[in-house]
């Protein structure tokens, strides 16, 4: 490692001084305008889908549209359980099912691979951590036709299951990575000396490791679940019978029919983002590391 | 150093078999999921690509090269081709500008930065599909709230059909993959700025260099190693990006607005020509892998500290 890389990620670059007369704070305060119009052109969209979630239907279609509701219909997140263009409530149980089998999977062949590959040097570690990396840059959209083929001969297509392999395959090496930096980054010294003071192996996996090495799994959780949460390309392939399709690929359902029912478009996706943006801001300051492999340095 | 002796040698070959069994059941799982489901499938797509099926999967033999030629030949496969580089190098291109643009922004201090920072999270983190209707209906030429807007702020004199027609649709598409891509590139860069020491900066700035020239001779070839992150992770993944075509342009008919990726969906799903789409797969796998090799080269992940 160079020796850039060992300060601690506090400097800043260019500008931003740290105690600097006020002509400066009245600067940074227009950075903060810039900013706020930057927020504006970011959430934009999801303000749109906000509004519209409780707007009614005559409303949501009218010519000129609105901006505001002029009622507001918080009925929308009740009754969109019961429209006709999708079996809804069956499409959320498989998002759910498949996103905790998914990251269940993933977890449970990623935590070991991490743990040898970080405390151990063997011959194949480099091939194998190089077969995880390419995963990492593989989606399962270019390989959709061999998944399809592949579940349709073990007759697990349009199964829950299918889904459930392949989320957990291709969100594995993420998981690996960020586990590996994680467990690499604990002095082994701490685990022999745990060894010495008379604990056993699971002992001092359970007691010294896994403490320290919490936000790495945290991390490989949140961002295997919500990518599970997330993924459709695979889906719309292996999955044609409508109760077992996941959210993503329901709402594909609604566009292109004469007159659609945007309200409940929205009251979905809403329920759809809002827990997703929240885990995802619990891990954001881990994942540039995790996606990119340590390519960024 | 002397050569070791065959005996040594021997023994060191036989404890590292043993530390290669020993890994085994640690690794197993893992392999076992890649194995099953990223390397067979890949092996049986490009089995595939050589078979002729029916349309309800029946396997009825070797077809040589058939379904390559019959993708070659697709009357379409020119401007779908076409439409796939200016998807590729249109949207990399301006989510790599704007994320450089606004991590340097994100860099300085100012008050509400943090907030600012999990605002550009969003996009990155709701479904792509959620978001992309957002605006098929917003961009509708009748009750489109977008539309609305850029007719009350005088950009628009009536409603334009955004999506009614390819090209404008796909444009339309392209602003909206710009928009979903920057957050990480913003986030690739900015872990690459937090990289740059500051006491270079002082140098710079002791020396007398102006923040421009700062910016170009010192910060920028720093951030060279993010530039190639971000470029390459990109090209992948909007090369293989399918929810955005699928839900705005996915409705106009004909194959004006498609890339390789969509085109081999409708192909799928449309045709249910599997053997055709197979072919089509193979040639965009192989996009894939000529990209991974070039991140190999280039960024070379994974140097051991």
């Amino acid at each position: 490692m160079s020796t850039v890389i060992d300060r601690p990620p506090t400097v800043t670059a260019v500008g931003g001084g740290v105690d600097r007369p006020p002509v400066h704070e009245r600067r940074r305060w227009g950075l903060t305008v810039v900013g706020a119009v930057v927020a504006t052109v970011f959430l934009a969209p999801y303000v749109i889908m906000l509004v519209g979630a409780f707007k009614t239907r005559p409303e949501i279609l009218r010519v000129p549209p609105t901006y505001l509701p002029e009622n507001w219909e918080p009925g929308n997140f009740l009754t969109m359980w019961d429209t006709p263009e999708t079996p809804l409530p069956a499409n959320l149980l498989s998002t759910v099912v498949i996103s905790l089998g998914g990251t269940a999977l993933a977890l449970l062949a990623a935590l070991p691979a991490a743990y040898y590959t970080a405390r151990h040097n063997f011959r194949l570690k480099l091939p194998f951590m190089l077969l995880v990396l390419v995963t990492q840059m593989l989606q399962p959209t270019v390989l959709a036709s061999g998944l399809f083929r592949e579940f349709v001969t073990l007759e697990i297509n349009d199964t829950w299951l299918a889904m459930i392999l392949v989320n957990a395959a291709f969100n594995l090496s993420f998981a690996v990575w960020i586990m590996h930096s994680f467990f690499a980054s604990v002095p082994k010294e701490i685990e022999e000396a745990a060894w010495l003071d008379g604990c056993s192996r699971s002992q001092s996996l359970r007691q010294i490791m896994l403490p320290l090495v919490w936000p790495g799994i945290v991390t490989a959780v949140i961002f295997t679940f919500i990518a599970c949460w997330n993924e459709f390309a695979a889906s719309l392939i292996l999955l044609p019978t409508d109760t077992n399709q996941p959210l993503t690929v329901a709402l594909t359902r609604f566009i292109g029919q004469y007159e659609s029912a945007w309200q409940y478009v929205f009251a979905v996706s809403i329920i759809g983002i809002l827990p997703v943006v929240a885990l995802f801001a619990l891990i954001e300051k881990h994942l540039v590391s995790g996606l990119t492999a340590g390519g960024v340095k | 150093m002397t050569a070791p002796s065959t005996a040594t040698r021997s023994l060191k070959r036989r404890v590292r078999r043993q530390t290669t069994l020993q890994a085994l059941p640690w690794l197993a799982p893992a392999l076992i999921l890649i194995g099953g489901v990223v390397v067979f499938p890949i092996g049986y797509m490009i089995y595939t690509s050589f078979r002729d099926l029916t349309r309800f999967g029946t396997d009825r033999g070797w077809a040589g090269l058939e379904n390559y030629e019959r993708v070659l030949e697709l009357d379409h496969l020119s401007r779908v081709l076409s439409n796939t580089a200016l998807w590729v190098v249109g949207v990399v291109a301006l989510s790599v500008g704007l994320g450089l643009v606004l991590a340097q922004f994100l860099n300085k201090r100012f008050p509400g930065r943090k907030i600012l920072r999990l605002v550009i999270i969003v996009p990155w983190a709701a479904s792509v599909v959620m978001t992309s209707t957002v605006f098929v209906y917003g961009l509708d030429p009748f009750y489109g709230i977008i539309n609305q807007f850029l007719v009350d702020v005088g950009i628009l004199d009536t409603p334009y059909g955004f999506l009614k027609n390819a090209l404008p649709g796909f444009l339309s598409a392209m602003a909206v993959a710009v928009f979903v891509s920057v957050p990480f590139t913003t986030f690739v860069f900015l872990a690459g700025l937090q990289t740059v020491p500051h006491d270079v900066l002082e140098a710079a700035q002791i020396d007398g260099a102006s923040r421009v020239q700062t910016y170009w001779r010192v910060v920028f070839p720093m951030l060279r190693g993010a530039l190639a992150v971000a470029t390459i992770i990109n090209v992948i993944n909007v090369f293989n990006s399918l929810p955005i075509l699928k839900t705005m342009t996915g409705a106009i008919p004909g194959y004006d607005a498609d890339t390789t990726t969509s085109l081999m969906f409708k192909i799928i799903q449309n045709d249910r020509q599997i053997d055709t789409a197979s072919a089509l797969s193979v040639l965009n796998f192989i996009v894939v892998v000529v990209v991974i090799g070039v991140y190999l080269r280039v960024v070379r992940p994974m140097r051991e500290d």
